[in-house]
């Protein structure tokens, strides 16, 4: 059957990608690579797995007429839709941080953001606060 | 009753040998963020098993559980980062 090796194709490359991220998380140098690795290729490999998933439900509901098997599409559909828009943003947010509290690139050539202020909102918000304690002092 | 050892319980020890290897990178980690880039890769790596798990067992309690386990560990994730970025919350 053609929907079977289709099945355990996709399981194949996801596994794959899942253990590239493993790896990548153990070998790469620095904070960004391995964020590099470790968000990108999971979330890669999800999509595949989770594929391939959806290809199980959509098999079962289809040839066997299985109402289970379209639940477990719709819902598998929906955790990679959520793995889909929570990844990124999370990574996005993990390297701000990074890069915010400190840490800097291990082997860089380029570091585009090595001379621009950092946390001008919070040092604006800090010094107003501040400058506030120090009048309510005064009086 | 489906067998305990169907294809798919290899899938999920290969999965498993991701979560271990994150989990190394975890204890090992020089600074903050490596520990917080190998909690995310984990999360990530249990929703994928919960799903597989759901789907070798025709259960789907387990998908749906995978679902409200992304969106709890995203939450997780950015306050975790906001903590670390040294802001006010």
């Amino acid at each position: 059957m053609i929907f079977d090796i289709i099945i355990y194709v996709f399981l194949v490359i996801g596994v794959f990608f899942n253990v590239l991220a493993g790896v990548g998380l153990l070998r790469f140098p620095d904070v960004y690579t391995r964020l590099h690795a470790g968000t990108k290729c999971t979330t890669f490999g999800s999509i595949f797995i989770i594929g391939s998933v959806v290809l199980m439900g959509l098999k079962d509901w289809w040839f066997s007429n299985d109402v289970n098997g379209s639940v477990l599409a719709i819902h598998s559909a929906f955790a990679l839709i959520a793995i889909l828009l929570t990844n990124p943003v999370g990574a996005h947010a993990i390297a701000r941080a990074a890069h915010r509290s400190g840490v800097m690139p291990a082997q860089a050539v380029v570091d585009d953001l090595k001379n621009k202020p950092i946390k001008k909102s919070i040092k604006k918000k800090k010094s107003a606060k501040t400058s506030l304690d120090e009048k309510g002092g005064e009086k | 009753m489906m067998e305990f050892f169907n294809q798919y319980m290899i899938v999920l020890i290969a999965l498993l040998v991701c979560i271990i290897m994150s989990i190394i990178r975890v204890v090992r980690g020089p600074t903050a963020p490596d520990r917080v880039v190998g909690v995310d890769t984990i999360n990530t790596i249990v929703i994928v098993g919960m799903v597989i798990f759901g789907a070798a067992y025709q259960e789907t309690i387990y998908i749906d559980v995978a679902i409200v386990y992304a969106i709890l560990s995203f939450i997780s994730t950015l306050f975790i980062a906001k903590y670390l970025e040294g802001g006010e919350f």
